[in-house]
């Protein structure tokens, strides 16, 4: 081909299309995923559809906490606050001024993405590391949740349900119960979150903001503008997260304090990232498939246990039993996740 | 005063003694400093409600239950201070030691604080055996381990006790318990022993660290794990003990603060909120510092109360935790590290 090379290259190379890059890589398979996805809900009982579309709802949560406690490494257990500003935000705007959710998901985007610029400029400013910094994320989504069950703005303890509308509208994002549109407007959400955190990883602010997560003091001692790639990737992280509230609000038509803010939620954010990998791209979505089945899985054994697990009929808490036993066992087995262990199988 | 400066194991005593002196004139100063933002609080709060009884009332029951969070803060800052993991099981094991004496109360009916035979016993086993198995070693050594293990754990736990034992609240009734007043506010015996429980365990395990060979060797790994080796401390088996101490910490604690709560398997959380709250203001490792810090907390709370009224006196609680954590993490009673 190149008559300037000195090795002339064989045929067989001249031919061959030069490697994907990773990101691109990466991108194909997402796409791949999703055109399967795409039939899933047609061919899924309804009962199924359901757990399909919580599949999903924790996914985008997991992609969420993934990207700031994953890529930046800033450990974050008050995923809740943003979850619960991207619900209410939305819900508010919905019941009170009839805004349509597409527009109060991205408004609920901007204030958790505001909050959370705030909440990370104090800490980072403090120098809050490691478990303090843990500590400190989850007190403030602990403060929110005492003040909206305490202002009436925010309908105290009750809450908001969204109001029913007839038929089936998109730009309302609501329709008949069983319809496949829920779990593709999920869909959808969730592939741009993923594809957006794998364009992010790979992208120039990405590069910085792993290698800070890697050694701070380095990248800063090279010129690496710390503080702005740090306070990036936490309104990146939460604008996501703040996606999958205003969805959770829409799909189950309700919110209040605790579904909303709850520490339980941040748990819900951590989980499926520490059992599919932390820090990957791949691990949220592993491991939201594997905690969205478990669960139902475990609510059906507890609706009909077989005969030697008669006992447990009605009692609730075995599904959370199973994921913190599984979370403690991938801890202690797998401390990189599955994907993450079996990426560095498939690197060696 | 000095007695609760030199209350942190994790500091060693070998400061020159002008230091010392500056250092003792800056714990006065924020003690100070402290005590008159209480005295304003207080003054606030009297403008707020009008009534001496009920700030008098609050003061009083703010005291009491403080001392319950440091003691059930003890354990925690004791794990915090010695082997630098944030335990978000220690609600749970407090949760775990409650419905046992809960169950043995029911089962042989013995007076409940009897319970402690056991269950501080049985928590500093199972204290022991959660390092050995799970948090020791190399998979439960970096900080995110720890944090998910001691989380897992927790909801292990919890939704454990919840299966066997079901949701609904239970209550551990204290036979012979009385009220009495002091000057007007009303006192539960109940809540009065559970507060002098939480000035005896303090001052044991203040003996314990300060005065034993096990505490000297406690110390020793919280200042200098690698030079505790070389000296032949065995820091793995201090590493266990110390957790296995704080663990049958909240046990003591769980057995007296029984009679005073509605036994439930979450109730640990609140505690736990609580209990860090304290740790951090405290100063990490410093049991003395939990104590106070426990008072501290425990009239916040109480304050927070009359400001906002009932449901949101852990908002108090959480301004107190950021500022700490923002302003002084080494808490307000620490030395810088």
């Amino acid at each position: 081909m190149s008559t300037i090379t000195i090795a002339a290259p064989t045929n067989s190379d001249a031919v061959k299309a030069p490697p994907l890059r990773p990101q691109n890589r990466q991108f194909a398979i997402l796409a791949i995923l999703v055109l399967v996805a795409i039939p899933l809900p047609l061919i899924l009982p309804a009962a199924q559809g359901a757990v399909a579309v919580r599949i999903l709802i924790f996914l985008l949560m997991a992609v969420g906490w993934n990207i700031m406690s994953g890529f930046g490494g800033m450990f974050s257990f008050g995923h809740a606050a943003y979850f619960g500003l991207g619900a209410y935000t939305s819900a508010y705007l919905l019941v009170k001024h009839n805004v349509s959710p597409w527009i109060g998901m991205l408004a609920g985007m901007a204030v958790a993405a505001a909050v959370a610029v705030v909440i990370g400029y104090f800490s980072f400013r403090y120098k809050l590391q490691g478990a303090y910094f843990a500590l400190a994320t989850f007190a403030f989504a602990e403060m929110l949740r005492l003040i909206v069950t305490s202002s009436a703005f925010a309908n105290k303890s009750v809450g908001y349900s969204v109001p029913l509308i007839q038929g089936s509208s998109l730009w309302q994002i609501q329709f008949p119960a069983d319809s496949p549109a829920y779990f593709w407007v999920a869909l959808f959400l969730a592939g741009a979150a993923v594809a957006i955190s794998i364009g992010f990883l790979h992208s120039r602010a990405g590069r910085y903001v792993t290698a800070i997560r890697d050694d701070e003091l380095a990248a800063a001692s090279l010129g690496a503008p710390v503080l702005r790639h740090k306070l990036m990737t936490v309104a990146l992280s939460a604008a996501i997260t703040a996606v999958a509230g205003a969805f959770y609000t829409q799909y189950y038509l309700f919110v209040n304090p605790d579904l909303g803010f709850g520490s339980a939620i941040s748990i819900q954010a951590i989980v499926p990232v520490v059992i599919g990998g932390i820090g990957t791209v791949w691990g949220p979505v592993v491991g939201a498939i594997i905690i969205g089945s478990l669960t139902d899985v475990t609510a059906t054994l507890l609706r009909t246990p077989p005969g030697f697990l008669g006992f447990l009929q009605g009692r609730s808490g075995l599904d959370v039993v199973l994921y913190a036993v599984l979370v403690i066992l991938i801890v202690r087995l797998l401390p990189k996740g599955i994907v993450g262990t079996l990426a560095a199988r498939w690197r060696r | 005063m000095t007695e609760l400066d030199t209350g942190a194991p994790v500091v060693p005593e070998t400061a020159p003694p002008d230091r010392k002196a500056k250092v003792d004139q800056g714990f006065l100063r924020r003690a100070g400093i402290v005590a008159a933002i209480l005295v304003v609080a207080v003054v606030v709060a009297l403008l707020q409600s009008g009534s001496g009884l009920v700030v008098w009332q609050s003061v009083v029951t703010g005291i009491l239950t403080g001392g319950l969070y440091g003691l059930i803060a003890m354990g925690l800052t004791l794990i915090f201070g010695v082997l630098d993991i944030v335990n978000f099981a220690h609600g749970a094991f407090l949760a775990v030691a409650m419905f046992l004496s809960f169950g043995m109360v029911q089962a042989t009916g013995l007076h409940p604080y009897l319970t402690l035979v056991v269950a501080v016993p049985v928590l500093f086993l199972l204290g022991a055996a959660v390092h050995r198995g799970l948090l020791s070693g190399a998979g439960g050594r970096s900080l995110e381990n720890q944090l998910l293990i001691t989380l897992g754990l927790s909801l292990l736990l919890e939704n454990g006790l919840q299966m066997f034992f079901g949701a609904e609240p239970k209550t551990i009734t204290l036979p012979g318990d009385f009220q009495f007043s002091l000057l007007g506010a009303v006192v539960a015996g109940s809540r009065l022993y559970a507060f002098l429980g939480a000035v005896v365990l303090g001052g044991l395990l203040f003996w314990l660290l300060r005065r034993t060979r096990l505490g000297t060797a406690i110390r020793a790994v919280a200042a200098n794990a690698p030079g505790a080796a070389l000296v032949g401390i065995n820091v793995r088996r201090m590493h266990t003990l110390t957790f296995a101490i704080g663990t049958a910490c909240a046990g003591a604690a769980a057995v007296l603060a029984g009679p005073l709560v509605t036994v439930t398997p979450t109730l640990g959380d609140q505690f736990n909120i609580t209990a860090f709250v304290v740790v951090v203001l405290g100063g990490m490792g410093n049991v003395a510092g939990a104590l106070v810090g426990g008072l501290l907390i425990g009239l916040v709370e109480q304050l927070t109360t009359i400001y906002l009224g009932g449901q949101s006196s852990l908002l108090g609680v959480f301004v107190v935790f950021v500022l700490v954590l923002f302003l002084r993490p080494q808490g307000l009673f620490g030395r810088r590290a």
